[in-house]
């Protein structure tokens, strides 16, 4: 409160000065009360006032991503979320872990693109259930869809419920979409450090997958300065080396999955 | 740019704030934004100004704090600083480095009238 004319505005602090027509009021360069719309000071007239508030920005985004968590705990649905760079390969490593896990595991997809169903249309080639999500210019997904989402794919009680996330090794990192783990899925055909280049999206995910490990007696991609690289950015990082071509690797995730979901 | 979609956050949080103020304006928005944190300080800025438009954030001047990193080295048992999320320890050279701070994305406060 102003202690000169008892006021209630007293906290406002302004970086800026100008002339006003009672001089009281200008304790210093740093308070002022004449700066309102109004451009009058009245005592108890709302004028411009800091409020302090301390909100995540992407507090929004977790409000609902701790929602579809809660839906997805209350049916026991095992979510994993799949991101990585585009072309890594994570349409065909799920088309493969579907058919590899049919008759085992109940699966259904949530494909995030851009732009076209063409990935949901791969999925649903094997049979299970997929839905499309195009973000239009957008580049991640976001919680919000994902709940939506969720309504409309209803996936059955305790099944795995995979989201591929839009192809980009940034901006999905910042997302939480109410998932059990983020699965980042890297290519050999990609360089060694990635991790380092794009460390937050390696930091956000639990487990690598390390993809197109057939192609690997062609190139010169170097595996252990990779994961170096990648435990580097996150030590608890858990690292397959799979080939979704050949199926090398695979069975130990899958074995992943099947605990994971066992435990949802 | 997931720059935007965080910018629409920070302009829907802040007029949603402004109207449970009853105030009309938003005239400033302060954030922190941390050093190891996955937004870039001048992309936001851009964003803003094309996100405000049409808002009772419109014309508000958007100020960004950044803060420091920090993280525990195991090896040393202490707190130090960290230039980047998988940095060294500064005085040890060991990557054994757990982030404790840095990676914040709030909106401090906001001016309304």
């Amino acid at each position: 409160m102003c202690t000169v004319c008892g006021c209630g505005e007293a906290t406002l602090v302004h970086d800026h000065s100008h002339t006003h027509d009672h001089d009281h009021h200008r304790h210093g360069e740093t308070l002022d009360y004449g700066g309102g719309l109004a451009g009058v000071h009245a005592p108890g007239l709302s004028q411009e006032r800091i409020v302090k508030i301390e909100r995540d920005i992407l507090s929004k985004n977790d409000a609902y991503a701790a929602r579809n968590r809660r839906v997805l705990a209350r049916s026991g649905i095992f979510a994993l979320n799949f991101v990585s760079s585009p072309g890594s390969g994570k349409t065909s490593l799920l088309v493969r872990t579907i058919k590899d896990l049919a008759g085992r595991v109940a699966i259904s997809v949530i494909e995030g693109d851009q732009q076209t169903s063409n990935d949901a249309e791969r999925i649903r080639a094997t049979g299970a259930p997929a839905l499309q999500i195009n973000t239009g210019k957008g580049c991640h997904l976001d919680a919000h869809m994902v709940g939506h989402a969720l309504e409309t794919l209803k996936p059955a009680d305790n099944s795995v419920l995979f989201i591929e996330n839009v192809g980009n090794l940034v901006c999905p990192a910042a997302f939480d979409l109410g998932e059990a783990h983020k699965v980042v899925v890297l290519s050999v055909t990609e360089g060694e450090d990635k991790p380092l280049k794009y460390p937050d999206m390696f930091a956000a995910a639990d487990v690598m997958l390390l993809n197109k490990s057939d192609l690997l007696p062609h190139l010169d991609f170097d595996v252990a300065a990779c994961m170096w690289n990648a435990l580097r950015v996150n030590p608890r990082l858990q690292i397959f080396t799979v080939s979704a071509r050949s199926g090398e690797g695979l069975p130990e995730f899958y074995a992943w999955i099947e605990s994971g979901a066992a435990r949802q | 740019m997931h720059e935007m979609a965080l910018t629409e956050s920070i302009v829907e949080i802040a007029c949603e704030e402004a109207r449970k103020q009853s105030a009309s304006r938003v005239t400033r928005v302060r954030l922190a934004v941390g050093q190891l944190s996955t937004a870039e300080p001048d992309a936001l800025t851009f964003c803003f100004a094309a996100v405000v438009a049409g808002t009772l954030a419109e014309g508000a001047a958007l100020e960004i704090e950044r803060t420091p990193g920090a993280g525990w080295c195991l090896d040393c048992g202490k707190t130090v600083a960290l230039s980047e999320r998988f940095g060294a320890c500064p005085d040890c050279g060991k990557y054994r480095v757990q982030m404790t701070a840095g990676d914040e994305l709030k909106i401090r406060e906001l001016e309304i009238v």
